[in-house]
């Protein structure tokens, strides 16, 4: 049997090559790692997604030293309380600029032109990462953390999630604030991310030098709303 | 510090200070965003093609 007829065969049950040759098609390097963005990502509403990247960067890392030195450090020592600080103040960051990113890209209507998947992620990190926020509240170890605990377990029990998310349990709360969150949060923050970079940035509803639409045709048609960038 | 915060009361809103300063904070650096200049570098030989796509 010739090579050129064998390969099909092994090429269907080889998973490796399907798995390669599917990363090849829809991820490929220079959409992952461009070296030129259009003329309209030249805005400051574009860093808004950045400063929230760069927030949760802080907070994983300050999060890892809060972890190692445990609860007696970061309400004792000064440096803990600074770190502390730090993680608290991050986490403000990282929602302040989160909440300024979804309304750039709400007022933009970024979900255009086959962009659903990317806005539909963004959604779920932002969700995703009002609860993990929230086990950080509760996992605080103060009375603070004891206010917040004790008022939500009536929430929780009122919405009837409260029997497998005990918010006065510490160990359930700081194991889900610690481990699950921060992995669902990054992985999924990972995934908009190359989804932003496999589609690029959406165009201007009404970039500047697009042709005006024409009175006869209406608005919706497509060549009205996505017009030649200048 | 750990005093209470003030809260504002109209009707059905009630906010307090603090989150009331940071929405109109946020609002505030979202329209600066929009109309502040943004640095452009200097303009590289191919640029204008890559405005055209």
């Amino acid at each position: 049997m010739s090579e050129s007829t064998r390969e099909p065969v092994a090429d269907r049950a080889n998973w490796t090559l399907a798995l390669r040759r599917f990363l090849e098609r829809r991820l490929p390097i220079v959409h992952l790692l461009p070296d030129r963005q259009p003329y309209y990502v030249g805005s400051w509403v574009y860093i808004f997604g950045v400063v929230a990247i760069a927030a949760l960067a802080w907070i994983v890392a300050t999060g890892v030293l809060l972890v190692f030195f445990g609860p007696q450090w970061w309400h004792v020592s000064n440096i803990g309380h600074f770190v502390n600080a730090l993680h608290f103040w991050a986490v403000q960051i990282f929602f302040v600029f989160m909440v300024l990113h979804l309304w750039g890209q709400y007022f933009a209507a970024s979900w255009r032109d086959g962009r659903a998947p990317t806005w539909v992620v963004g959604v779920i990190v932002f969700a995703i990462s009002i609860v993990a926020t929230f086990t950080g509240y509760v996992a605080q170890q103060n009375f603070d953390a004891q206010w917040i605990a004790v008022n939500a377990k009536d929430a929780m029990n009122a919405v009837g999630v409260g029997a497998f998310f005990n918010v006065l349990n510490f160990g359930q709360m700081y194991g889900l604030h610690i481990l699950f969150f921060p992995i669902a949060v990054a992985t999924l923050v990972v995934v908009h991310l190359v989804q932003v970079r496999m589609r690029g940035v959406v165009k201007p509803i009404d970039p500047p030098g697009a042709e005006p639409p024409q009175a006869e045709l209406p608005r919706s048609e497509p060549h009205a709303s996505q017009g030649p960038v200048a | 510090m750990d005093a209470p915060a003030t809260y504002l009361n109209w009707a059905f809103i009630l906010i307090s200070i603090p989150n009331l300063l940071m929405i109109l904070g946020m609002i505030l650096l979202f329209i600066v965003a929009l109309v502040a200049p943004f640095p452009h570098g200097s303009e590289e030989p191919g640029a204008e093609e890559h405005r055209h796509e």
